[in-house]
């Protein structure tokens, strides 16, 4: 069983390295080259892959999130936008992993604003995410990039409340586990 | 990569003096995370270092480098829009094209609508928040992905 999960995860690896290999044994010329331009990119990605991920782990059990959530009740407003922010920049993973929590915490009065304030700090601000940025793009890029993604999706929060109204709710879908994905 | 390597042994260390158990399950669960991703991380570099090979860098450079202008930055948006290609693996991929000469600015952009908007995921965002809500949260993405991308250009 868990011999095919592994054979079927590096299915494509496989025809790569031998794609490689026989490149380098035949000199094959544009093989080889793939095999330069993705050494140098494995080389450099294995080098600091590994400790990021300790780093996350680590702040995975050291910050709670159920905490964070129950701040966002009903009526709150600059400080429930302050607590989702912090929330949001808490997590990892898929825009579309933020929406069953956009759901939980419209369901806990949070506002569409604040609703909408949450999706935007979770596809630009989480810090597991920042500090693998920081370590591709740089310092300097990261920070700035933050730094004016920030208003951009507080402004956008504000224009979907206005748009949608104070009363709208995030639902729980139903149909999602019958069509469409 | 030395301030990695240096707040990685802090943290351990600061982790390991507070809670011996958590510092454990914390760097099992980091580890799984770095197995469960490497497949795909392999795949993509397989894929861009063939990418790359196919496309000269004169050519990259002519569809999103420098003076390739509004074209190019309209390109890098909609790659983002339709993309579904998780952080871990876009800012690798944003870190080659920033080597290969593509403007800050442009690399910016196209990780905004990478992030933020979704084709792809659209269907499921219609289910939690109603079409009219989800169209209008990318659409709404799509032009803030541009203002931060003139904000870039200007500062760096």
């Amino acid at each position: 069983m868990k011999a095919k999960k592994l054979i079927k995860d590096y299915f494509w690896i496989m025809i790569f390295a031998v794609f490689v290999i026989g490149s380098s044994f035949l000199k094959y010329e544009p093989g080889m080259q793939v095999y330069t331009n993705f050494e140098q990119f494995f080389v450099e990605m294995i080098s600091f892959l590994p400790l990021m991920f300790l780093l996350i782990g680590l702040f995975d059990v050291w910050v709670p999130k159920e905490t964070i959530e129950k701040h966002v009740g009903h009526g709150s407003g600059l400080t429930g936008t302050f607590w989702v922010i912090l929330l949001a920049t808490l997590q990892a993973g898929p825009l579309y992993g933020a929406f069953p929590v956009a759901y939980i915490l419209s369901k806990k009065g949070a506002s569409p604003r604040n609703v909408f304030i949450y999706l935007g700090a979770f596809s630009c601000l989480k810090v597991p995410m920042l500090m693998f940025e920081i370590g591709f793009l740089g310092l300097k890029f990261s920070i700035l990039r933050t730094l004016f993604s920030l208003p951009v999706f507080i402004i956008i929060g504000i224009i979907m409340e206005k748009y949608l109204g104070r009363d709208y709710m995030v639902r729980q879908p139903e149909n999602i586990k019958k069509g469409g994905f | 990569m030395f301030t990695l390597i240096f707040t990685t042994i802090i943290c351990l260390a600061l982790s390991l003096a507070v809670d011996r158990e958590k510092t454990y399950v914390g760097c099992r669960r980091g580890v799984m995370m770095f197995i469960k991703l490497l497949p795909s991380l392999l795949i993509v570099l397989a894929l861009v270092s063939i990418f790359l090979y196919l496309v000269p860098e004169r050519s990259l450079t002519a569809l999103l480098g420098a003076n390739s202008g509004f074209a190019g930055v309209v390109t890098a948006a909609l790659a983002g829009t339709v993309a579904l290609i998780p952080g871990f693996i876009a800012y690798p991929l944003a870190g080659i094209f920033i080597g290969r000469g593509v403007p800050p600015a442009t690399v910016a952009v196209f990780i905004t609508t990478l992030m933020m908007v979704g084709v792809m995921t659209l269907p499921i965002e219609i289910g939690y928040f109603g079409k009219k809500a989800a169209v209008m949260r990318n659409v709404l993405s799509f032009a803030g992905a541009f203002i931060i991308g003139v904000m870039m250009g200007i500062f760096l």
